[in-house]
């Protein structure tokens, strides 16, 4: 039977991600050339409240983008199920900007690195730094997070799952083993 | 959900589910096509084969390119410079092919049924690019895209189809897609032209009077009078026929004032189509062959395969 267990509940979520956008204000010394690009779905979502706790800070708009990262995964095989493909939405250039990429769940990083390339298809970042929520260990690449929410010890079979309410504001995070 | 199916050769044989997946797919990739490097890694290393019986030259580039921007190598083989003149068989072309490992066959056939006779002794995926009077699968799904960016669905949308209906493979395509995603289709053409028991399709009314058929329509579709084929032998005159079965602008007024008028092409300007028609505001007929591009890109993706990532 699955067993769930609130990581982070939503007051916890708004305290990670408050602390966050005050990290990324002190790592880039304001917002020159900043904006935010979240991963399909839920780093989307939170890139958003990332933008708006940017906005409540310096009183500045950061641009949102979103990247979907399907056409980019590496495996890409058999007959099997399909998800639909999301759109990515960049609606500005990513020539000389300091990317903030935002997820929700940092896991094997093969993700991330789909990613970067389809960033590096629009042009060419000055810099690119890594925001999650959550994460959870296992990384099958050499990648590392810039800015991380929470560190969960997890095992592989277990599962993480950022919940969403209808507005798409981040409600909890839940390990389900 | 996903997409099952190793091949695609017939609307007919996809559900509601498929199909409504195979649009969304095309309407994401379509912001591809918009960059400024137009080319995404998806398809590396896999090899699409463009075979192509007959002549064409928008699906047959609207799929190399779909093919390309999704990274695959295309090699495009046209019969009329291949050893089928020396007389070899489909089967064995295919098997010769199939020897150098491709993972996509996009074939285009002037017998109808030769894509399912080509599935069937394949491993490789194959996709109909138009198959004699049978079916034109990813016309029909590009038409159907073009008409849901509009109207934002499909379900309930009248479609008027007019012209050579016997021969049209895409006016086949189009009535079994539109038919399963819940639109109406009426359909007009000379009697010389209209396959008997055709509205037993589903969703689908015959009208002797193109005015009956474009009446209050939200598309009108018109299609291609093959000269080079039977167009000749089955009506008097193509003046008669342009009289009767052509779109002017007094016929289109009959129509929905935002209706859609499109074409598959190639027109025969002042045929089925008056220039002024083809040319209006209301003319979608160059955002259809934009829109070909995403489509086939869905296309070939859906069948090389994939699953969802966490």
């Amino acid at each position: 039977m699955a067993e769930n267990t609130v990581i982070l509940d939503g007051t916890g979520v708004k305290r990670a991600l408050t602390r966050i956008a005050h990290e990324v204000l002190e790592k880039n010394k304001g917002v020159e050339g900043l904006v935010l690009v979240g991963i399909r779905t839920g780093g989307v979502y939170l890139a958003q409240e990332l933008a708006a706790r940017l906005n409540e800070i310096e009183g500045v708009e950061v641009p949102v983008g979103a990247v979907d990262i399907t056409m980019y995964r590496d495996d890409i095989k058999g007959h099997a199920e399909h998800l639909p493909v999301g759109k990515t939405d960049l609606p500005f250039s990513v020539e000389g900007k300091r990317v903030v990429l935002v997820d929700d769940v940092l896991f094997t990083g093969r993700t991330i690195r789909a990613a970067m390339d389809a960033i590096f298809d629009q042009g060419r970042p000055a810099t690119i730094q890594l925001a999650v929520l959550v994460d959870r260990g296992h990384r099958d690449l050499p990648i590392r997070a810039d800015f991380v929410g929470r560190n969960v010890p997890t095992s592989r079979s277990e599962n993480i799952m950022v919940a969403f309410d209808a507005k798409n504001q981040p409600t909890e995070v839940i390990l389900q083993k | 959900m996903g997409f099952r199916h190793k091949d695609i050769i017939a609307l007919k044989d996809l559900t509601k589910e498929e199909i409504q997946l195979l649009l969304d797919t095309a309407d994401s990739l379509n912001e591809i096509n918009q960059r400024d490097i137009k080319k995404v890694p998806t398809l590396r290393g896999k090899t699409v084969i463009n075979l192509f019986y007959e002549a064409s030259t928008r699906t047959r580039t609207s799929f190399e390119i779909a093919a390309k921007r999704l990274s695959a190598d295309t090699v495009n083989i046209t019969a009329s410079t291949s050893s089928v003149v020396k007389g070899e068989t489909l089967s064995d072309t295919a098997l010769n092919i199939l020897a150098m490992k491709p993972d996509i066959i996009v074939m285009r056939h002037a017998v109808s049924g030769a894509h399912e006779y080509l599935a069937k002794r394949v491993s490789c995926s194959v996709i109909n690019a138009g198959d004699g009077a049978h079916e034109h699968p990813s016309q029909g799904l590009l038409d159907m895209l073009t008409m849901r960016q509009k109207f934002g669905r499909l379900d309930g949308l009248k479609v008027a189809i007019v012209g050579d209906i016997t021969h049209s493979r895409v006016a086949r395509s189009n009535i079994y897609g539109l038919t399963t995603m819940g639109s109406q289709v009426f359909l007009a053409g000379p009697p010389t032209m209209m396959p008997i028991g055709i509205e037993r399709l589903g969703n689908v009314t015959v009208c002797k009077d193109m005015r009956e058929a474009v009446d209050q329509a939200d598309v009108v579709m018109m299609l291609r009078i093959q000269l080079e084929r039977q167009g000749k032998t089955l009506v008097p005159s193509m003046r008669e026929y342009s009289r009767y079965f052509g779109l002017n602008p007094d016929m289109l007024s009959l129509a929905k004032k935002d209706a859609m008028v499109m074409h598959p092409g190639p027109i025969n300007r002042g045929v089925e189509l008056s220039s002024s028609v083809a040319d209006c505001d209301q003319s979608y007929i160059l955002q259809q062959v934009e829109n070909g591009v995403a489509v086939r890109m869905s296309m070939l993706y859906h069948v090389c395969g994939g699953e969802p990532v966490e």
